[in-house]
């Protein structure tokens, strides 16, 4: 026990999560804490005990969708949204199971549609996450509707210089 | 005034009529454009919730870019801007993590080059006063919720250019077009952003509250300036909840008398055509 906090405190480089006091603003203002199995405050609490299996297995730290409520209205100034980041970095990291798999596929077709062109085709991108997930009906009447408007091309201008592009990709690579 | 332009990725899609009205209006109001030289992706939500440093790394190789055309930078895009800022925070602070991200990218990165978005730009830097003078048809009728999203505002250390619980320059840019913009408690909300493939469900509770909540405010539309909230405001709610959303750039290309409105508008997935034509704007 113990480790687990200081780990995801390290990663953090902030303010230590510990400081939170359970006020629950966190919680309170999640737009998305309904769907989560537990709240964001609860997620500190389960780090404190030492409770790394549940906490990377848990499908909040993929739901929490990065809107900054929390970390605006902590009276602490605990970063609870760069803590959900380390937290999915942490699973991502050590090969764990994500337990929200099509988020993480979303993340990864995202990426993967800069490393190859610099910016993203945002059909492509969407072609390659649908191949890599299975779901390949989904607002497909939408998608089509887009085309016949002329919303979306498949060809757009890519980044000229694409070796820088490809340079930070491996040497952020962990 | 000439400034910096990244569009990012999205307005050269989904977001088209977004980069297509920041252009028109720009040039009514005489602020020249000059695209960030051979621009990448900011890495977006993708980034920062899956690897730090490239989260940081993407945006300062366009930092990097526009710091060398030395202008201030405009950054239509929320999730754009909101990168770019980020990733400034992050390089002030840190000055190990900024040596580390100039190895990364091959080359250096003040990180102090002023950030801007459109709103913040056209509000202060033009004048409201001015903005008025330039309407041509006053958008009567047009009772707009102006809807900021996430990433304009928050963290407000970092955002820095509007109240970041109660912000004001949308709804004050709409009165000046002429438009009666209502008062609503929901101007910061989240729409769910990035889950809209992974997670419709939850987007789809998320937009139809919000658009449930402007109904009751007394709005016949809303106004947005992310291209995430307008494709998830636009397409996700519950048919029967559905009220037109705009980008602020387009309805001050309306009031303004800009050619382009009409052509946008048939790229919305929700018609704004029957409302405007209802109020004799279209």
């Amino acid at each position: 026990m113990g480790a687990f906090l200081e780990e995801v405190n390290r990663r953090i480089d902030g303010v230590p999560i510990q400081r939170c006091y359970h006020c629950r603003k966190c919680s309170a203002g999640c737009p998305v804490a309904f769907a989560m199995e537990f709240n964001p405050n609860k997620v500190i609490k389960m780090i404190q005990m030492g409770k790394r299996a549940e906490v990377l297995g848990s499908s909040t730290i993929w739901l929490c969708a990065s809107c900054e409520t929390c970390v605006t209205r902590c009276p602490n100034d605990v970063d609870i949204a760069r803590m959900m980041d380390v937290l999915r970095e942490m699973v991502i990291e050590e090969g764990l199971d994500a337990r929200e798999k099509k988020i993480l596929k979303f993340h990864e077709a995202f990426l993967a549609g800069i490393r190859s062109g610099g910016r993203i085709n945002e059909p492509m991108m969407i072609a390659r996450y649908k191949m890599t997930t299975g779901d390949l009906f989904s607002d497909l009447k939408m998608g089509l509707d887009m085309f016949m408007k002329g919303k979306l091309s498949l060809i757009s201008p890519k980044t000229k210089d694409m070796t820088s592009v490809r340079n930070i990709f491996d040497r952020t690579k962990k | 005034m000439k400034v910096s332009y990244y569009p990012g990725c999205s307005l050269h899609a989904t977001g088209k009529e977004y980069d297509q009205s920041v252009k028109a209006v720009s040039r009514a109001l005489g602020i020249e454009l000059a695209e960030v030289n051979d621009w990448s992706c900011c890495g977006a939500s993708s980034a920062h919730m899956t690897n730090y440093r490239l989260s940081v790394a993407l945006p300062a190789r366009n930092l990097a870019s526009a710091e060398k055309a030395g202008l201030d930078v405009m950054v239509p895009c929320a999730a754009c801007f909101n990168r770019f800022k980020m990733a400034q925070h992050h390089l002030r602070e840190n000055g190990a993590l900024k040596k580390e991200i100039e190895e990364i990218i091959g080359e250096s990165c003040r990180g102090d080059l002023a950030v801007r978005n459109p709103i913040d730009v056209f509000s202060k830097d033009i004048g409201l006063e001015k903005l008025a003078e330039k309407v041509t048809r006053k958008l009567a009728g047009l009772k707009p919720v102006s809807y900021y999203g996430c990433l304009l505002l928050r963290p407000p250390e970092v955002c820095e250019f509007d109240d970041y619980e109660n912000p004001i320059l949308l709804d004050k840019i709409m009165g000046a077009m002429g438009a009666e913009p209502r008062n609503w408690s929901c101007k910061t909300d989240c729409c769910g952003g990035s889950l809209t493939l992974g997670k419709t469900d939850i987007v789809i509770r998320l937009v139809d509250k919000l658009m449930t909540m402007a109904r009751e405010a007394g709005a016949n539309c809303l106004v947005t300036a992310c291209p995430v909230c307008m494709a998830n405001l636009d397409m996700r709610p519950r048919e029967e909840l559905r009220l037109p959303v705009f980008y602020f750039t387009e309805l001050m290309a309306l009031a303004m008398g800009l050619p382009g409105p009409t052509e946008w508008f048939k790229l919305h997935n929700t018609d704004p055509a029957p409302l405007l034509k209802s109020l004799a704007l279209l």
